[in-house]
């Protein structure tokens, strides 16, 4: 399972989104593809259905062009908004609910332009998700 | 006078997130609490030049959360752009279905979510413990009732806005799919669980809230004016209706205006140290016209709510208050989960009516060049106004978000939590709590947010008359 997430509306934060549509054209074997603007709480029955899980998502501070890091499931802090949930927090929930624990790793994209609108990616941001989506298509080839 | 500042802040960009300034005078007391939270306005300029039929998909690129609240809102403006008042029977009722699926899924996601961990460990339990996580452990029923009704939410609105995110089902002057027979019994089959927990959730925020009236009371509370739509006949409608604004007592202010002329009744002001604007009515100026939206100003503003169960849950919140509005801050949630349950039955009601499986799914009009639309968000009233020209492109947009029309109250909450709470200069994990307990009450819509990566953590900064931070809490 993929899930890229990310608001295509404000530029580089679209980048999950990006990644998920054009997995989703490559129609790999064997590989699911969501997408959506934030992970949910139900995500959690989501994911626990899935072996293998790996969230797409924009960053603002990863080393560019990507880095692809192991997640664990885990307690989120409350916060004062329902407008955010963590990949942890989604993992955290499919075990405790769902008593589902796939592996987890995320893949966070580095992006440069995330301040103002538009439904368009920073030319940094599109070589890094081309060479994230290299990277991707490569690994599950070896796989297979 | 010299103030020394107390900020509560993102890591990184403020921008999307929140961002509380605690202002005290030189005794060291609070005198003012700013909260700062994203602006939009930029997307206002986003839409223009767009053409008028591609807004209601486009607004729904303002929030990960209430994208059909936007789309809806936009789809009844552009129903007035192409000159249709009156919607199909279909149309209207395919729309309210969607609407009370998005008010069902977002009140869930709000309770189980981000509130019932206050509610059923306390404001100064484990913060380690006091989050979704440990709601999973010790209470697993209820956890899942969450995650499965936002679940059930969500799929309403996937059959019939087409997608779960960026549906296209509203389009101006009707709807471009009907609900089929299939799809209807799905649902059906789930909905009287669904109800059941709707009952469950509400009776564990009126036992809350009940239990605890007399701290409540005092908890970021304050009297305010109220602000909603309401029915012709005074019924809480939350797709349609006039706006009705009441004092603090219960008196009218203004009643069954038609939300085309908001304008006149309703003004924004700006402050400096803000993005964003302070909607007030205009009558009573910005000093003393400011008001609340959202769940617990529609239970105060309607004269009756047309489900059994919900009425009579809303005649039981009123009790409390002898009949008059209810003015504390956190009887929020015990109002959300009677919207709830409304919107529970309203959902029952609309899928046995077989006008949801007509054809008939577009009206015609003639073509206009300026119009309102107005929808009771989960979050409050939001409002989409729009100019369009002869080529049918956007020339003006002006939006009213829940959050902004709850931006003064939000303010108050917070400097009322502040003013009881902070003790000395330093911001204590019980201070930070209950400041984010009173923001949790109207759950700001983190609207056009970016969620990316390295941007959740929390920093808490003390800052001393100097400008010097003296203290600083980090959460992540």
């Amino acid at each position: 399972m993929v899930i890229g997430y990310g608001n295509p509306g404000r530029l580089d934060d679209g980048l999950g989104p990006a990644f998920a549509e054009s997995l989703r054209e490559l129609d790999l074997p064997g590989v699911t593809v969501e997408s959506n603007y934030q992970l949910n709480i139900e995500d959690a029955e989501l994911v626990s259905r899935f072996d293998e899980v790996i969230f797409v998502d924009a960053s603002v501070s990863a080393a560019a062009p990507f880095e692809v890091n192991a997640l664990k499931a885990s307690a989120p802090m409350v916060g004062f908004s329902s407008h955010s949930v963590s990949a942890e927090s989604v993992l955290g929930l499919a075990k405790e609910l769902f008593g589902a624990e796939p592996s987890a790793s995320a893949l966070a994209i580095r992006g440069r332009s995330f301040d103002g609108f538009g439904e368009r990616l920073s030319s940094e941001a599109r070589s890094n998700l081309a060479r994230s989506l290299d990277y991707f298509t490569r690994r599950f080839s070896a796989v297979d | 006078m010299s103030v020394k500042k107390i900020t509560i802040e993102p890591v990184t960009r403020v921008e999307g997130h929140g961002k509380v300034t605690i202002l005290l005078d030189e005794s060291g007391q609070v005198s003012q609490a700013r909260l700062h939270i994203v602006e939009f306005r930029g997307f206002e300029r986003f839409i223009q030049g767009r053409p008028y039929w591609e807004v209601p998909v486009l607004v729904q690129r303002l929030c990960g959360i209430c994208p059909v609240s936007h789309h809806l809102a936009a789809a009844k403006a552009m129903d007035g752009i192409v000159g249709v008042d009156q919607l199909t029977p279909t149309a209207e009722k395919i729309r309210r279905l969607m609407h009370y699926g998005q008010m069902f899924q977002s009140h869930a996601l709000h309770f189980f979510h981000l509130v019932s961990p206050d509610l059923l460990f306390g404001f100064d339990a484990d913060p380690t413990e006091r989050n979704v996580i440990g709601v999973a452990r010790k209470f697993p029923d209820l956890a899942v009732q969450g995650v499965m009704m936002r679940k059930y939410g969500q799929e309403i609105i996937k059959a019939t806005a087409g997608k779960k995110i960026h549906g296209t089902g509203a389009v101006p002057g009707g709807v471009n799919k009907n609900l089929s027979s299939a799809e209807r019994d799905e649902f059906l089959k789930e909905i009287d669980q669904m109800l059941a927990w709707c009952r469950g959730s509400l009776k564990i925020a009126k036992d809350y809230t009940l239990e605890h009236i007399d701290e409540l009371a005092d908890f970021g509370s304050f009297d305010s004016n109220h602000v909603s739509l309401v029915r012709e006949d005074g019924a809480m409608d939350l797709y349609h209706g006039n706006l009705r604004a009441i004092t603090k007592d219960g008196d009218n202010i203004f009643d069954q205006v038609d939300y085309q002329d908001y304008f006149k009744y309703i003004a924004e002001e700006v402050k400096s140290w803000s993005y964003m604007k302070f909607p007030f009515i205009s009558e009573l100026g910005p000093e003393n016209g400011w008001y609340r939206v959202g769940p617990l100003a529609r239970i105060n503003t309607c004269d009756f709510i047309d489900t059994p169960e919900a009425e009579a849950a809303r005649k039981d919140f009123l009790s409390v208050t002898d009949g008059k509005p209810n003015n504390i801050t956190m009887a929020y949630h015990w109002a959300r989960m009677i919207e709830l349950l409304h919107s529970g039955e309203k959902i029952r009601e609309l899928l046995n009516d077989s006008d949801l499986q007509g054809d008939d799914l577009m009206a015609k009009g003639e073509r206009r060049g300026e119009s309102v639309g107005l929808i009771e968000a989960p979050r409050g009233t939001l409002f989409h106004h729009y100019k369009v020209d002869e080529n049918d492109q956007v020339t003006m947009a002006n939006l009213i978000v829940s959050t902004t029309n709850n931006n003064t109250p939000m303010n108050r909450a917070v400097e009322g939590v502040a003013r009881k709470y902070l003790s000395g200069a330093e911001i204590t994990e019980g201070l930070l709590n209950r400041v984010e307990v009173a923001i949790r009450a109207y759950d700001p819509c983190l609207s056009c947010a970016t969620h990316a990566m390295g941007r959740m953590p929390l920093v808490v900064e003390l800052e001393n008359a100097a400008g010097q931070r003296i203290d600083r809490r980090v959460r992540d």
